[in-house]
């Protein structure tokens, strides 16, 4: 069995492959990794025409996990399970049937016998309302929750809590913080996404009915539109505050940050997660209604950047580095310290930085007629103790944006293992 | 251009093996679909012969008429297993189990007479595959052994409903009250059998919102909304009581009586999908506590239906065991855990406790259960026939 160390594939932007699922599933990823050097051919203009996303399909094998450093599709399937079974041999029959569904679907195959081509007195084994529907670049990346290695009762379910890693940990209550335990923990995920909604739907549906009887979905959430880039060529999209999202994100491209501050390493303690990174999924409301009534100059002084072009306040464009320094006319830095950018800049921060991969959503109105919707934030990094616990720290004391306009209601944090490699399933090296 | 086709490749093949762990065990001897084309005058099947096993015959109508297909045993009058009502372009798949032996595929267009047959010959393999002498015998001990237990659980409904009914009418509404639960486990275990009977599974058991605005609510629902009252009353008229009760008591009467007809007979399908129907009705309103509105003793429905739908199991098991092994441990395994579960807040002689008195975690478990019980047992019926 190879490593996944052998698989060619680089943490470099992953282009997408060729438009046919059957040439796809042909070369069996086995030039993935050169075709991943190749450009980033249909994602150039970011949100493009239909017809040049949704041919795309990834590999689903690799060094990495795809939909990391995936470039960002536009929609998102997040689900979070509680295993139901107690049974290690269980849960690693569903890592496997798991494993073997998510590389079908990611190369746009039905499941099984297909949505029609089954014994007529069974249930189709594909559910079938992505027949006809390209791969639309669909990407299903798997993580496991704290509770996997030690339940909340202190339990070792599965023989696992020795295998836990450090930087695993229960995140701490942040300032602010109104946790809906329906939108909370779990102890296993998989991220769906997509540039057709239906896509990441069908796929999420599948692997859930596939876990019955093992796993059971805890929560989930839809994303209609991304709130980051994760390339270059990507435009930087806006979340629903009406503000650029993730202008300074890390970029696939920047491959010596990407190694730096997302890929976990066998040496940062268990060797299981070599090539994984940890993913922190936090669910984060926006009070629209409040916002939509602040000033241009207020919303804009607690992002610390334009609405318009996204620059700093300092000045410059969307991209120039923000000069914290600068003064205006009464001796109070352009860009206020209480702002968003001021506080989560990495100089504010020890250089500290994250692989953002937000989505807006929507869940429609509250019982009030109030917009229930905000940024569903999705950030992969190497180490959530240095990298996201004292930013968040930092902003849920001391940021204006967070303090008036954002609630969290929903929270969890998954280790996401390293990629597959042939003959392999998602996270086998957690159970060797 | 369709992208997303069945891909019949190996790597499915392994996906199958996998992720269909329930299903028609994916041996190396269905890997193929053998085409047929049902034409108004031939039956052109793509191969005379194929290797014993699971064998699936994908069937096109490419005729002007309604079509059927059957798989006949040599001497041409024993049908094996048959696909009918394919319309003129209509393609279907037929999964069958068939061991070795000399068979014909036939056609017939219109859906009458002797068909076209073309002679199909199934060789030696390593898939063992039981003669369908005993498959046949299998499948009739199935139905006999179903069909005692339906008119077993039908004559004790009678009684106890009887019992019920007089206690209502008499006007003694604390012994009513003490009976219903008891007198419904014996509709609820075989309440597909009823739904089968025209509208008597409305006339007997609607709750009130499924019912239209201006037609009659009548059954077991409406007396449990007035034993149950809510603040303001039930409002019913002592005349509307007397009318409830004699129809309730015709209705189940009405039940016996097609149970108990000369021409009354299930087959396998049907005793499959039924036990799927009984787990179907415990997810969608058992497990959400809406079947029970007034009493809340939804409990002693969700265990009849789960006891409805492993009787049902268990005729069809020594079937099912031969064709596919693993669906049968499964579902001994998740049978199992959903009893044990539902045995922790009560049982059918001892009681339940009410459903209002569970906590969401708690009825979150159950309905965990019972998707973990639904998903393989979707499987049986296919298992049984095919």
């Amino acid at each position: 069995m190879s490593k996944p160390s052998e698989q060619p594939r680089e943490e470099s932007p992953e282009a997408p492959n060729g438009p046919s699922r059957r040439a796809v599933l042909g070369v069996a990823g086995a030039v993935a990794g050169a075709a991943a050097l190749g450009g980033v051919g249909g994602f150039a203009v970011g949100r493009a025409s239909a017809e040049n996303l949704t041919l795309n399909s990834y590999s689903f094998r690799g060094a990495h996990q795809s939909g990391i450093v995936t470039a960002q599709q536009d929609r998102l399937h997040f689900a979070a399970f509680d295993v139901t079974s107690n049974s290690r041999d269980d849960l690693i029959a569903l890592l496997q049937q798991w494993t073997v569904a998510a590389e079908t679907l990611m190369a746009g195959g039905e499941l099984g016998g297909g949505a029609v081509g089954g014994a007529y007195q069974a249930p189709p084994d594909d559910t079938g309302e992505a027949l006809g529907l390209p791969a639309s670049g669909l990407t299903i990346t798997f993580g496991f929750g704290p509770t996997l290695f030690t339940a909340a009762d202190g339990t070792d379910r599965f023989g696992l809590a020795s295998k836990r890693p450090a930087q695993l940990i229960d995140l701490p209550h942040f300032g602010g913080d109104m946790l809906d335990p329906a939108f909370t923990g779990g102890d296993l995920c998989i991220q769906a996404c997509a540039d057709d909604p239906q896509v990441a739907v069908h796929a999420i549906r599948n692997l859930s009915r596939i876990a019955f009887g093992t796993a059971a979905i805890r929560w989930a959430q839809l994303g209609f539109g991304r709130t980051s880039s994760t390339t270059k060529a990507q435009v930087t999209p806006r979340n629903l505050l009406g503000f650029k999202d993730g202008t300074r994100n890390l970029h696939a491209e920047d491959s010596g940050d990407i190694s730096h501050f997302v890929w976990a390493d066998a040496g940062d303690g268990q060797s299981w997660m070599a090539g994984g990174s940890y993913l922190v999924a936090r669910r984060i409301q926006i009070r629209a209604e409040i916002w939509d009534r602040t000033s241009l100059k207020g919303q804009e002084d607690s992002i610390g950047r334009t609405k318009g072009s996204g620059a700093p306040l300092s000045g410059g464009n969307e991209f120039t580095e923000p000069d914290f320094a600068r003064e205006g006319a009464n001796g109070s830095p352009l860009i206020p310290t209480d702002s968003h950018v001021a506080l989560s800049h990495p100089d504010a921060n020890k250089g500290q930085r994250m692989l953002r991969r937000g989505y807006n959503f929507t869940d429609g109105s509250d019982s009030l007629g109030r917009l229930d919707a905000g940024l569903f934030f999705l950030a992969y990094v190497r180490d959530p103790r240095t990298q996201f616990v004292p930013i968040q720290n930092r902003l849920s004391s001391h940021d204006a944006l967070t303090l008036e306009y954002l609630q969290t209601t929903g929270s969890a944090l998954f280790a996401v293992p390293g990629g597959i490699a042939a003959g392999e399933y998602v996270g086998e090296a957690l159970f060797a | 251009m369709n992208f997303r086709t069945t891909l019949a490749t190996a790597a499915l093949a392994a996906v199958g093996a996998l992720v269909l762990s329930a299903c028609v065990p994916n041996d190396s001897t269905d890997a193929a679909k053998i085409a047929v084309s049902a034409k108004d005058n031939a039956c052109v099947v793509a191969t005379a012969t194929a290797p014993a096993g699971v064998i699936t015959f994908t069937v096109t109508n490419d005729g002007s008429k309604v079509t059927e297909f059957e798989l006949m045993a040599e001497d041409g009058l024993r049908i094996i297993s048959e696909l009918e009502n394919l319309g003129p372009g209509i393609t279907r798949d037929l999964v069958v189990r068939v061991p070795q032996g000399s068979y014909f595929a036939t056609c017939k267009p219109g859906m009458v007479g002797d068909g076209v047959s073309t002679a199909f010959a199934v060789t030696a393999s390593e898939s063992t595959v039981a003669p369908n002498a005993d498959r046949e015998a299998q499948l009739a001990t199935a139905s006999d052994q179903y069909i005692l237990y339906v008119k077993d659980q039908v004559q004790t409904l009678v009684a106890k409903t009887a019992e019920f009914v007089a206690a209502y009418k008499a006007g003694d509404y604390d012994t009513a009250r003490g009976l219903y639960a008891d007198a419904r486990v014996h509709w609820e275990r075989i309440e597909p059998v009823a739904e089968s009977f025209g509208d008597l599974d409305p006339k007997t058991d609607a709750r009130e919102a499924d019912v239209a605005e201006g037609e009659p609510w009548t059954g077991w629902h409406a007396i449990e909304k007035d034993l149950w009252p809510p603040a303001e009353g039930s409002g019913f008229t002592d005349a509307q009581r007397v009318a409830l009760a004699d129809g309730l008591t015709a209705n189940i009467g009405t039940l016996s009586d097609e149970v108990n007809a000369g021409d009354f007979t299930l087959n396998a399908s049907q005793i499959g999908n039924g036990a799927q129907g009984l787990l179907d009705e415990v997810a969608a309103s058992k497990v959400t506590g809406e079947e029970e509105t007034w009493s809340h003793t939804d409990l002693w429905d969700f265990q009849a239906n789960i006891e409805g739908a492993s009787v049902a199991f268990g005729v069809l098991r020594d079937v099912v065991n031969e064709s596919n092994p693993d669906l049968v441990k499964t579902l001994d395994t998740r049978f199992a855990d959903l009893n044990a579960l539902l045995a922790k807040y009560g049982s059918i002689d001892e009681g339940f406790v009410l459903y209002t008195t569970l906590t969401p975690e708690q009825v979150r478990e159950l309905s965990n259960a019972v998707d973990a019980l639904s998903e393989p047992l979707s499987q049986l019926t296919a298992a049984a026939v095919s």
